[in-house]
């Protein structure tokens, strides 16, 4: 049954889908009990589950993420709540070291249903400390999953299916995109959960994008069809795992290919993208990869600053008409 | 206490002595490499410790764990194997001295980073504490742990929640190089778990029966409800750090003191007092005297000869040991890449 959500109301049915499921499943996170989550992601599950299954924890990042990878490993799925992803840094120790690291280096004997969802992301004027995006950090750690979410039905077919797999995954939650409403379907099935989603197709330019740049992709290419060219937007809804064949196949029909991320640039999302589909599809392509990502910069906490320092639509739109044009 | 137990006692500790030396050895032959940290000295603590859990409990270690695993009764075959990086190893090579697991006897792992052992453990708890299992969580550390954030955090965690844990400093006076009174503001480990409104108790480490006494009654409170236990055993490495250490920064008379009072020499010692007292021989009755004294005073009598055997015995244990190790295969990237994928059975891949 199709129904209009917003992204955390999504979310919020997907944890109670699956805590009514499932009684190994249980949160715990800064405030997401009683407060009902900083997000209201968790919104009326203390009430309904009661306070072990929905745990308040003090302000110890690194331990109560560490309580979620110990947990996991005797046979519970926690899902842990981290109020924001510039404080996910304190719990790189437990997500690193000890999460992506357990099943492989006990010789795969112990799985790791282990979910940590992070809201994070240039939001509004909220300053250097509280604005950063950290994708390419998680994608460079290998036995950690990372997905982003960018409209209300992938959050809430992407949080049950992290809550069921024994992968531990991050799930990346952008924080403009928590009040962006959209028809969720919670009967239909999903796709898999690290699979690639067209949302619009084009013959022109391919926009690769994810989470609320995929949709500042999608206003550049409504712009872009105005002047005639088609871009074809890919959402990656995963960054660890990629969907390759997706993003090729969208390159031998365009021959143009562009990225578009929040992150800063060097070091980023996109220069991960670039090199390996660059290295794949070179015969395909008839212009050089182009980046349009955040600058090298700390957010300022000026708004116009701010808003500078990111990628808008009209820098996207100008990008696809520079690749269109380009003649070698 | 059971007799057996005081020979099971001083077999596990006599198997870790010569465990732990012969992978000195082997270590100095290359056939074990990279980071190696012994235990001699300080198996009167994980021994008596481990000995006083049921196999119901989980057990969470740090890097120097070999003696932990054969604690656990992990056989020897398997913790040398992991030594020497094979894929009969407890964790099929993929670990390391550092890093052994065994799900079925729920040794829930070594763990490298000072301090992570804390927050799994209270993890592993919480679980134990929603499936409201009469079970506890033995959580090893050594005093350099004592400063990192975790400790203070689970602890915390621990004591808000009352979880079954049960915290177990493994404190032999140093961070590596830096002895503790040059590391702690508070030396006395344990008096840092009353901040977090948990019991503990300071015992001597060098004693394998005072620490499993301590630990059997901690364990008891625990299943009991009690909430988290603390206790400190006060240590004594006798090599350094690790492999890599010679343990230069100590004084050598520091050294010697604690080898007068080598654990092992004292269980040793204990046992061979074990002989049985008259009110003993008495409540047991007349016709049964002179068959007990006989078997009592002949256990006296081979003490000598016991040890003896049993110190046979764990040689042989532990070259059998490295003779597995040295036959076992070595594991594949084909290995390696299935031990990573080990938990993607219930997902569609692309």
């Amino acid at each position: 049954m199709a129904q209009e959500l917003l992204y955390w109301q999504a979310l919020n049915r997907a944890m109670d889908a699956e805590m009514e499921a499932d009684d190994s499943v249980f949160t715990l996170g800064e405030d997401v009990g009683l407060y009902g989550g900083s997000y209201r992601v968790t919104e009326g599950l203390y009430a309904k589950y009661g306070e072990l299954r929905v745990r308040d924890t003090p302000i110890s990042e690194n331990s109560f993420t560490g309580l979620g990878v110990g947990a996991a490993i005797m046979g519970m799925r926690p899902v842990v709540e981290i109020m924001t992803i510039n404080f996910a840094l304190l719990a790189l120790d437990s997500i690193v070291n000890a999460a992506a690291k357990i099943p492989f280096m006990s010789g795969g004997q112990f799985p790791m249903p282990l979910v940590v969802r992070v809201p994070g992301g240039v939001a509004r004027q909220l300053a250097a400390q509280h604005a950063q995006r950290f994708e390419s950090m998680f994608m460079n750690v290998p036995g950690l999953r990372v997905a982003v979410p960018s409209t209300p039905q992938d959050a809430y077919w992407q949080l049950r299916q992290a809550i069921v797999s024994d992968e531990p995954i991050i799930l990346l939650e952008h924080e403009l995109l928590y009040f962006s409403k959209g028809e969720v379907d919670t009967l239909a099935d999903p796709p898999p959960m690290h699979r690639a989603a067209i949302r619009r197709p084009g013959r022109d330019v391919t926009i690769v994008s994810y989470s609320r740049m995929a949709m500042l992709a999608q206003e550049a290419a409504n712009e872009l069809a105005k002047e005639g060219i088609e871009a074809e937007v890919i959402d990656l809804r995963s960054l660890s795992p990629i969907d390759w064949d997706t993003c090729a196949a969208s390159i031998e029909k365009t021959h143009r290919l562009m990225i578009v991320e929040e992150d800063s640039k060097f070091g980023g999302v996109g220069g991960e993208i670039a090199a390996t589909l660059g290295e794949r599809c070179f015969f395909s392509l008839e212009a050089p990869v182009r980046r349009v990502a955040g600058l090298d910069i700390p957010i300022a906490y000026n708004g116009a600053l701010e808003a500078a320092s990111i990628p808008r639509v009209p820098d996207i739109v100008e990008a696809a008409r520079g690749l269109h044009k380009f003649v070698q | 206490m059971q007799r057996e137990t005081l020979h099971r006692l001083l077999r596990d500790m006599m198997l870790s002595r010569v465990f732990e030396e012969r992978a000195a050895e082997e270590y100095t032959k290359g056939n074990i490499v990279g980071f190696l940290h012994l235990y001699p000295g300080e198996e009167a603590v994980g021994v008596g410790v481990i000995n006083a859990a049921t196999p119901s409990d989980y057990i969470v270690s740090t890097y120097r764990e070999h003696a932990h695993a054969l604690a656990r009764g992990v056989p020897a075959r398997n913790v040398m194997a992991e030594l020497f990086g094979r894929a009969s190893g407890m964790s099929g090579g993929m670990g390391g001295s550092m890093h052994m697991f065994d799900r079925e006897r729920r040794f829930m792992g070594g763990y490298a980073i000072v301090g992570e052992s804390c927050p799994i453990a209270i993890g592993i708890a919480y679980g134990v504490m929603l499936r409201n299992l009469p079970e506890a969580v033995i959580c090893f550390f050594g005093d350099g742990a004592v400063n990192q954030g975790t400790f203070h955090e689970s602890l915390n965690m621990a004591g808000l929640w009352r979880l079954p844990v049960l915290f177990v400093c493994e404190n032999n006076h140093y961070a590596i190089g830096t002895e503790i009174h040059r590391h702690s503001a508070i030396p006395e480990v344990h008096k840092r778990a009353a901040a977090y409104n948990i019991p503990a108790e300071k015992v001597d480490g060098m004693d394998v029966l005072k620490v499993h006494a301590a630990a059997k009654s901690a364990l008891d409170r625990i299943r009991h409800g009690s909430g988290p236990q603390f206790i400190e055993c006060e240590t004594y490495r006798y090599r350094g750090h690790s492999m890599a250490d010679p343990g230069t920064y100590r004084p050598a008379v520091e050294v010697k003191a604690y080898q007068a009072i080598d654990p092992l020499s004292i269980t040793i010692r204990n046992l061979e007092l074990k002989y049985p007292t008259t009110p003993e021989l008495a409540k047991v009755g007349a016709d049964n005297i002179s068959r007990l004294s006989a078997h009592m005073l002949n256990e006296g009598h081979l003490e000598e000869v016991e040890i003896e055997a049993l110190r046979a015995d764990v040689q042989n244990t532990v070259d059998d040991a490295v003779a597995h190790a040295l036959q076992s295969p070595q594991p594949t990237m084909d290995d390696a890449w299935r031990h990573l994928n080990c938990n993607r059975h219930h997902e569609i891949l692309i």
